[in-house]
């Protein structure tokens, strides 16, 4: 594409960021239809999409909820969901902790898998970009995504109630989770993390809700972990 | 669901404060220090770990059917899963599993 002026970084944000929305709308639309499926009002559907902005912890917090497992269990499970997104702030911390610390709460807030990816990327290629540049496009990612997981949540909520049950929209979690996890699974360690989970988590099936899932997930990430360890020191 | 709209709106509201806390941890309180490798090495395999363990008894033991497993869910998920392995896209993962869902729906047994 032939530019004679320079893109402003918040543009350059917004552009890279549009792929995304495909998913994104799709995904908020499926999390407002399961919600509303499960029992749950427009508002609460809203009050998770738009106080909580994380697609996978929210999925897992309605199934819990739907299950009547116990309020420490949905956040003890949730929350363990969302752990990665400490690994994104750590990986943004020496990018943009030198911003005032009203932006980095608004880049925290806004912190998704496919803003972080995006801007992380971006951050590695350019260091040369200035702080407050890095802030600017990291919101300029975000300044479409964000609104369209709320309005696709609130089209979801609304219309998922005249959706009839023929189209098996409980199955819309489970395919949304496998499809997120099978292009992530990159290496054997990733695959043994995955597999000994699932294992896990149908063995625990017995267990109080939520429970099971917490501790099939906790067992699959020391054997990631641990399976990484060892053919690095095999190499 | 037999949950109060009370207990919702709790965890509606500590989810958010937990998922925000997160997110901000770092970037927000530890400035430049860095994490040690093992924590590290721990994280990177929470989404490939959680994830599947919530999805494996949906897929097999599904609500809908009362827990029996059924034929068209499973081709729906070993497709989600094949697909999502080999083209590394999620959109399209998710599209092909939507495909063998019906698909399946309208040709197996149920």
């Amino acid at each position: 594409m032939a530019s004679t002026t320079r893109k402003s970084p918040y543009w350059r944000g917004v552009r890279d960021g549009m792929p995304y929305l495909i998913v994104i709308g799709p995904f908020a639309l499926l999390f407002g239809v399961v919600a509303t499926e499960a029992g749950f009002s427009v508002a609460q559907t809203m009050g998770f999409t738009v106080l909580v902005i994380a697609g996978a912890a929210q999925f897992t917090a309605v199934q819990l909820l739907s299950e009547n497992a116990p309020v420490w269990v949905v956040l003890t499970a949730s929350l363990g969901v969302n752990l990665r997104m400490a690994m994104y702030s750590a990986s943004l911390t020496p990018h943009l902790g030198a911003a005032p610390l009203w932006q980095r709460a608004l880049v925290a807030y806004l912190n998704v898998d496919q803003s972080f990816a995006t801007a992380s990327l971006t951050y590695e290629r350019e260091p040369q970009m200035a702080v407050s540049d890095k802030v600017a496009y990291f919101l300029g990612v975000m300044s479409h995504m964000a609104p369209v997981w709320y309005l696709f949540t609130w089209i979801g909520a609304v219309a998922g109630a005249a959706i009839p049950p023929e189209f098996a929209l409980d199955f819309a979690l489970p395919i949304t989770f496998l499809a997120l996890v099978a292009p992530a699974v990159r290496t054997l360690a990733h695959l043994a993390a995955a597999v000994v989970a699932v294992l896990a988590a149908l063995l625990a099936a017995g267990l109080p809700p939520g429970t099971g899932i917490l501790l099939a997930g906790l067992l699959g990430m020391v054997t990631g972990a641990e399976t990484e360890r060892r053919m690095e020191r095999r190499r | 669901m037999t949950v109060g709209s009370g207990t919702i709106w709790l965890v509606i509201g500590l989810l958010g404060i937990g998922t925000f806390l997160l997110r901000f941890s770092f970037l927000g309180l530890v400035g430049d220090r860095r994490l040690p490798a093992w924590v590290l090495r721990h994280l990177r395999y929470t989404p490939v770990a959680f994830l599947p363990a919530i999805a494996a008894p949906l897929v097999l033991w599904p609500a809908a059917t009362d827990g029996m497993p059924d034929p068209a869910r499973l081709a729906a998920a070993g497709v989600t899963l094949a697909v999502g392995f080999l083209s590394k896209n999620v959109l399209l993962a998710i599209v092909a599993g939507l495909f063998a869902l019906y698909g399946g729906l309208a040709v197996l047994p149920g």
